[in-house]
């Protein structure tokens, strides 16, 4: 690949209180968001929590019900996509099937450069001021190609092209007018495993590149802690947390994020914090004190969990192996709550077979508690390594 | 028994085959080849329906064509009623297939509307074109009488009978078109509409130019066939309305198939027609899968 860079395009994508419904559905309930110049956000979340909406919007392709979308410092509500600076990648890549890959990736720059007559088939090169301009155009055809490993393929058509390949044209595309904002819709979804993250490291790279704020939406939580700069989770419209990729595994300000983000899911706990403030689970302080008096939920990522001789009881259900580590599915004894482990692979020998009861602990330091409402609860770590039984 | 039914399996899966094929042979045979076959050997006969004999006459009845002023006439006016429909049938069908896919109500309404010609029957139809088209008591005419205007004799006439059955017969094959187009509109992906307005399509020709027309390829070729067959096979609205009249200026290739075959009753010369008819339908359908077919199909 050879380098495409550019100047940096000003500006960024700043969107304020943006809110949307379909029918009934409130789609989007005032979300706002700023990506600045040159950064990633990816914006992860379940299918149907609206995050394609609000890309869809950014993008002009749907209107806002209110709030505002700005790129670089002008505001975009109410312009048309085509006015906006932005372009886009979307799902099914778009492509125009009767087109070549070099036509393709062409097509911004025509329609932008080129006026109606100088447009038209056969007779829109002999117009004034068509040649030169379109020359200048293959040009960045070319280059934009290059830059994406097209350029023996610039005469073929999308149908004889592996989804791969129409995938990195329709990146093509969208870096050839080196525009000021990025959209892309889950550009990977549709290839194959070891060709998305192959290609997760490209659009990384062309993003580097090209400089320009990218808005990444993607169900996949994979592809958002690999890629982005900051994460953005989205569920039923709203924008939970906005954060590093570490922070929001480590540090996730909502249960859900919590749960969403982390393969295999969180192990969660019933807790309760006591009139004196310790935490229990089942009535067993667990190390931790400092919450308020109420339910709680103790949340623990499956590598801070681990089998010991005393702790939490627990039932082991069956082990599953993964090559660089172990997942132990069980079940917690007092709740029933199913719980799993990561652990190195070389523990398989000790580790207590299915149907078995052995006792659980795990890093208190590492532990999240969260309210009733699903928020973040602070509390302070009593002991380090310990579950008090 | 398994030995048996492998024993048997060659001939009793070739015997369940020609069996279950034989109804649609039988009357593919009997409705369509043996036809077929009886009329391009007709078609070298001067066989005449009555008479106890017929001779071979080689391509006498070709000949005479060639030299024949009504075939001549009905050939010239049957191309002139194709290129008067095809385009008109087509070009309007789109243009409304477009303004109804563009609307936000009353689509089945429309459909059912424009698609109303291709399900009644044309008889019965020409019958209220008569009335309508009808030189002193027509509402055409007496429209164009309040407006000022001349009031031309529509079918009555030489120099307006031809293109007054072309303008029926573009209302007659619109229908069927407009559903083809609008069929073919829908299976257009939304997100290229999408991706031609982030491409800077801010016009809605653009997003024509870009996306629509080049889409709507294999419909298109599909239309313009369907559509130039249907017009070279116009007869009824000739039989009813015109006959061919006034002097011959609506004489079209199966009405003068239809005359020599059963108003003189020259079968021989009316096969000869049949097979130019045939000639110029399948030479459509050859233009069809050769000439076009490569540029429009993308998968």
């Amino acid at each position: 690949m050879t380098e495409f860079t550019g100047h940096p395009p000003p500006g960024g994508i700043h969107i304020r209180a943006v809110e949307k419904r379909f029918g009934h559905t409130q789609v989007l309930r005032g979300v706002s968001l700023d990506i600045a110049a040159g950064e990633f956000v990816a914006l992860v979340g379940p299918s149907g929590c609206g995050k394609t909406t609000l890309m869809r919007i950014v993008a002009g392709i749907e209107q806002a019900d209110a709030g505002s979308v700005a790129i670089g410092d002008r505001d975009v509500t109410r312009l048309r996509p085509g006015d906006r600076d932005v372009a886009m990648v979307f799902q099914s890549y778009a492509l125009y099937p009767h087109l070549t890959v070099a036509e393709n990736i062409r097509v911004p720059l025509a329609l932008r450069r080129l006026n109606a007559w100088q447009r038209l088939p056969l007779l829109g090169g002999w117009m004034p001021g068509a040649a030169d301009e379109g020359h200048r155009m293959d040009q960045e055809v070319r280059r934009a190609a290059e830059a994406l490993g097209l350029r023996a393929l610039l005469d073929r058509r999308p149908a004889q092209l592996s989804g791969g390949q129409r995938q990195r044209v329709a990146l093509a595309r969208a870096i050839v007018r080196r525009p000021a904002a990025f959209l892309m819709d889950e550009p990977l979804s549709n290839l194959d495993a070891s060709l998305r993250v192959q290609t997760r490291r490209e659009i990384v790279d062309i993003h580097r590149q090209a400089g320009a704020a990218t808005l990444y939406v993607t169900h996949d939580q994979s592809e958002a802690l690999t890629m982005a700069d900051r994460v953005a989770v989205m569920q039923d419209g709203e924008l939970l947390q906005v954060a590093t990729p570490e922070a929001i595994y480590a540090d996730p300000a909502d249960l859900r994020v919590a749960t969403f983000i982390g393969s295999p899911r969180i192990n969660t706990l019933p807790a309760e914090a006591g009139t004196d403030g310790m935490v229990r689970v089942g009535g067993h302080p667990v190390g931790l004190w400092g919450a308020r008096p109420g339910p709680l939920t103790l949340a623990i990522r499956p590598e801070d969990l681990l089998p010991a001789a005393t702790g939490l009881p627990a039932r082991a259900e069956a082990l599953e192996f993964l090559g660089e580590s172990l997942l132990l599915h069980a079940r917690h004894e007092a709740t029933g709550a199913p719980l799993v482990l990561r652990l190195p692979p070389e523990m398989r020998p000790d580790l207590p077979p299915g149907g078995s009861a052995f006792a659980l602990q795990f890093d208190t330091s590492r532990a999240l508690l969260f309210g009733p409402e699903g928020h973040r609860v602070g509390a302070s770590v009593l002991s380090g390594m310990h579950a008090l039984v | 028994m398994a030995l048996t039914r492998a024993a048997r399996a060659p001939w009793g899966e070739a015997a369940a085959a020609w069996m279950l094929s034989a109804p649609a042979v039988l009357a593919y045979v009997l409705m369509l080849a043996l036809p077929t076959l009886a009329t391009v050997l007709l078609a070298f006969t001067d066989f005449e329906l009555g008479a106890t004999g017929f001779r071979w006459i080689g391509l006498d009845n070709f000949a005479e064509m060639l030299s024949d002023r009504g075939f001549g006439i009905s050939l010239r006016n049957t191309l002139i009623y194709v290129g008067l429909v095809t385009p008109g049938s087509i070009a309007g069908a789109l243009a409304l297939a477009l303004l109804i896919e563009a609307g936000l109500r009353g689509r089945t309404l429309f459909r059912a509307v424009f698609f109303l010609p291709v399900v009644s029957l044309t008889v019965a139809m020409a019958a209220a074109w008569q009335y309508l088209l009808h030189p002193t008591i027509g509402p055409l005419n007496a429209m164009l009488r309040l407006a000022g205007l001349g009031a031309p004799e529509w079918l009555s006439s030489s120099s307006t009978v031809l293109v007054s059955l072309a303008a029926i017969g573009i209302w007659e094959n619109l229908g069927f078109n407009l559903v083809l187009f609008l069929a073919g509109l829908t299976a257009i992906p939304r997100e290229l509409y999408a991706a031609a307005e982030v491409d800077g399509a801010r016009s809605a020709w653009d997003r024509f130019r870009l996306v629509t027309w080049p889409m709507l390829g294999p419909t298109t070729l599909f239309v313009l066939t369907i559509t130039m067959i249907r017009a070279v096979r116009v007869f009824d609205t000739v039989a009813v309305l015109t006959q061919g009249g006034p002097n011959k200026a609506s004489q079209v290739l199966l009405y003068t198939m239809y005359e020599e075959g059963f108003t003189y009753f020259r079968l021989g010369y009316s096969a000869a027609v049949t097979l130019v008819f045939l000639a110029i339908v399948l030479a459509i359908m050859w233009l069809q899968t050769k000439l076009l077919d490569k540029r429009v199909h993308y998968v």
